[in-house]
């Protein structure tokens, strides 16, 4: 195919052309962005947790008055909840996976450090990481043995006396490649705050917080030796267990204390859900102005082909006249689309990079994978070739007897 | 008289001009009615996660920062912590430099309603100062706030919210009635009309920044503390406690309440500041802060934009969609473009019967205006299939917030008219300059 016809014709067309090939451009540079902050989204909704996922069950109670047999009530609460058919297992926590609220410290790697060198959350519970279903992958997990009541803990701190305060913790692996790299966590101490040491006897493969924002935080997580009275109670049973142990643990906490309300009942999957939802609607957001966008640009090109058509008829006429094929016509304005589309790619891909770094610089998104600029082009290729498509076979259709009328 | 006829007669040329190249008309309706119906949507988020809660008081509203840690716990920026400890909480308290003000905290007790046979609720609220009603215009269905009186003797008063009122007294005044909190009997001295500012701006420091329930009580901060209500919000330590439970909490340097003051002079804040500053150095020749002063006092909406309330990707979306309005504008240039040039001819012949440029002008403006006002039409049903599906896929705290409302169908109607029109402007420049002559000839 000859294409210097095509760009002699288009030098007539200046302007129309040019709005053509910005079309295309911005819709490549907004497009290839847009999408790439959508599979952001998505890469975060599917984030590994690290617990089982589909056997967790959630209980928050409070008591209606400050009580001060917390601890006794709360093994009471422990030993029926473990009575249930189905439950595999059972623990009291102070927070939840993707939960929400969140308890954090900054962890120190040397005594007398200034700053800390992370901020990680803290799960406490005894057989907690065991319900969970995290999986240890070096040392061992937190024993009966390493474990102290919160109370005394804090009693403990006040007044600096390191025998009740706990001693041992597990890590994840995201948070033991952070502070000590290629080598082994086990039997390495982390300090919170004041300068008693704790030694790392374990190291769970995952183990997302409660809440984050920033991805490369989100598995920054120990568990903490400590025994907790939090009302929060994390239920293990086989998926199709849940509806009848929840009901039947909420039932049996009732029995025990009528006088408490319950704060919250909910399987993980819905914590899970609840916990993604704006990130599953910002990127439903973006996909639909994506959507719009495309249209948009699609019916641009169908119009202007269409005018284009409509202002060469007589020239179509002539050339079929004078022998050119309707295959030939057809092919004429598929490549004069390709080519004002590859024009606007070109543009486009070098604009995407320009709105990508603008958008590193204030809101610290990760630079645009080089991978994304083909696949823009790709796609605006085919829409360009779709929407030129009804124009150019109605041009194809111009009958060469149309060269020998006068308008 | 004779402007009005043509307007009459603009608006026949363009009906018939739009009927004789429907295809082109509806691609163009589509394109604005798309665009402009994406932009609003975002926009609609946006304006919900951003909006000023109090905008005709918010910069005369203060939170001041006392730093009560030192150098060794700020970060890059020296901000001092975002909350004030009990210890300079109170000092604020009993200074009163500012002309209305509140320390609060969060609360969440239990609540046994009178009637027998209902279940105990758990609310959640703030304790505050009774100042802290007459300074963020707090609506009330019934009574009102409380005196300082009330707050010095420690009252075991309360003001509940007009959802609570309903709950608990079937929507009655139940001014001067009780109610039971965590053991205690509270009499009821107001009942609130529906408030529930977005995002909770009094308290950004303790609460979820979006919240689609509204606070139920709020009780007197010094009652709050003498019953030994627990601080339901954050609280943020620097060292160990030095002591168990609340008391040792006050006793701390945990910070945990968070502070507002109405200062509505320039002249006013430049005193408090330095009030702050004077009370921190007194605090540091006393030996309990061993650093120069770093306060901090910032209006509201400074501290919304510092505490990044808005979540960046909501404004990432809004630029997407601003990107895909001028992806429309030069979309609706070209088809235009395309449009008015294809009618050269009539162009040519109304030119040589003696129509001026101007009447042109007018004709096609006109034309544009009309498939503007068609695309803002199909805008406004697109964008209310939008701001539902917003509805839907939000979480409901966001989801509360995106609304259709009279200035978002006017905002959508002005817009997709306005582009439409400034899109026209080229392709009407180019149709006016078609020489006539020219024209006739080549027919």
């Amino acid at each position: 195919m000859d294409i210097l016809p095509i760009f002699s014709a288009l030098r007539r067309h200046k302007i129309t052309a040019l709005l053509v090939i910005l079309e295309v451009a911005l819709t490549c540079a907004i497009v290839c962005n847009a999408v790439f902050l959508i599979t952001q989204r998505i890469d975060r909704i599917h984030m590994l947790s690290g617990v089982a996922e589909h056997e967790l069950i959630d209980i928050q109670i409070s008591p209606i008055s400050a009580t001060t047999d917390s601890v006794p009530r709360m093994n009471e609460d422990l030993a029926a909840l473990r009575q249930i058919p189905g439950v595999t297992a059972v623990a009291s926590s102070n927070q939840l996976p993707l939960g929400g609220s969140s308890w954090n410290a900054g962890i120190k790697i040397a005594r007398d450090q200034k700053e800390s060198t992370l901020n990680a959350t803290t799960y406490y519970g005894e057989n907690m990481l065991e319900t969970l279903g995290t999986q240890l992958v070096a040392g061992r997990s937190l024993l009966h043995d390493d474990f102290y009541d919160f109370d005394a803990v804090v009693k403990a701190g006040s007044t600096s006396d390191t025998k009740n305060m706990p001693k041992v913790a597990v890590v994840t692996q995201a948070m033991a490649d952070r502070l000590w790299p290629g080598v082994s966590p086990l039997g390495k101490e982390l300090f919170m705050g004041d300068n008693i040491p704790i030694t790392v006897v374990g190291v769970v493969a995952h183990l997302v917080r409660p809440s984050f924002s920033d991805n490369a935080v989100a598995e920054y997580s120990m568990a903490f030796p400590i025994r907790m009275a939090a009302g929060r109670y994390v239920i293990r049973t086989a998926p199709e267990n849940r509806e009848r142990v929840l009901a039947a643990a909420l039932a049996k906490l009732k029995q025990l204390d009528p006088k408490r309300v319950v704060l919250k009942k909910q399987t993980w999957d819905q914590v899970r859900e609840k916990f993604f939802q704006n990130d599953r609607a910002m990127a439903g957001l973006l996909l639909g102005v994506c959507v719009a966008l495309l249209v948009v640009t699609a019916l641009g090109i169908v119009g202007l082909g269409s005018f284009w058509v409509a202002q060469r008829r007589r020239q179509i006429g002539v050339r079929r006249a004078l022998g050119a094929t309707r295959r030939h016509i057809l092919r004429y304005f598929q490549t004069e689309n390709f080519l004002l589309a590859t024009i606007g790619i070109v543009l486009g891909m070098a604009m995407a990079y320009g709105v990508n770094l603008l958008l590193m610089v204030h809101y610290e998104l990760p630079r645009l994978p080089m991978m994304y600029l083909p696949m823009g082009a790709v796609v605006l290729w085919l829409i360009g070739q779709a929407a030129v498509l009804g124009p150019a076979l109605r041009a194809a259709a111009v009958p060469p007897v149309v060269a020998t009328r006068s308008v | 008289m004779l402007g009005y006829y043509m307007l009459g007669y603009y608006i026949d040329l363009a009906w018939r001009s739009l009927r004789r190249s429907p295809g082109l008309t509806v691609l163009m309706v589509l394109a604005i009615g798309f665009g402009v119906a994406a932009s609003m949507t975002t926009y609609s988020v946006f304006r919900a996660v951003s909006g000023d809660p109090i905008p005709w008081k918010s910069s005369q509203l203060f939170v001041p920062q006392i730093d009560a840690w030192g150098p060794s716990s700020r970060d890059s920026n020296g901000e001092p912590p975002d909350a004030l400890t009990y210890t300079d909480a109170m000092a604020l308290v009993h200074a009163h430099r500012a002309k209305l003000q509140s320390a609060m905290y969060r609360i969440s007790p239990s609540l046994v309603p009178g009637q027998a046979g209902q279940h105990p609720i758990n609310v959640s609220g703030h304790a505050v100062y009774g100042e802290f009603f007459p300074m963020l215009d707090v609506p009330f269905l019934y009574g009102s706030g409380w005196s300082a009186d009330d707050d010095a003797h420690q009252a075991p008063v309360v003001v509940i919210s007009g959802e609570l009122n309903q709950k608990l007294f079937d929507g009655a005044n139940s001014v001067g009635r009780s109610l039971s909190m965590d053991g205690k009997d509270y009499r009821v001295v107001g009942v609130m009309d529906s408030w529930n500012p977005q995002p909770r701006f009094y308290d950004l420091a303790s609460s979820a920044n979006f919240n689609a329930i509204g606070e139920s009580v709020f009780i007197p901060f010094e009652r709050g503390i003498a019953a030994g209500i627990y601080n339901s919000g954050n609280t943020n330590c620097h060292e160990p406690r030095t002591g168990p439970g609340f008391i040792g909490l006050q006793q701390s340097s945990c910070v945990w309440i968070s502070y507002m003051a109405l200062l509505d002079s320039s002249a006013a804040v430049s005193q408090y500041r330095q009030y702050l500053d004077g009370y921190a150095r007194e605090q540091q020749r006393a030996g309990r802060f061993h650093w120069a002063p770093n306060n901090l006092l910032r209006d509201v909406p400074a501290v919304l934009d510092h505490q990044g309330v808005v979540p960046s990707d909501t404004r990432i979306s809004l630029l997407v969609a601003l990107g895909l309005l001028v992806v429309c504008l030069v979309n609706t240039v070209g088809l235009m473009l395309a449009k008015f040039l294809r009618r050269s001819g009539e162009i040519g012949v109304r030119r040589a019967l003696g129509a001026p440029r101007r009447a042109l002008y007018a004709q096609f403006l006109m034309e544009a205006g009309m498939i503007g006002a068609a695309g803002g039409a199909l805008g406004l049903l697109l964008t209310g299939v939008g701001v539902m599906s917003v509805g839907w896929v939000f979480r409901p705290e966001i989801a509360a917030l995106a609304r259709l409302d009279w200035s978002l169908l006017g905002i959508t109607m002005v817009l997709a008219v306005g582009v439409t029109l400034l899109a026209g402007v080229y392709p009407t420049f180019r149709a006016a300059r078609v020489q006539p002559a020219w024209q006739l000839k080549s027919n």
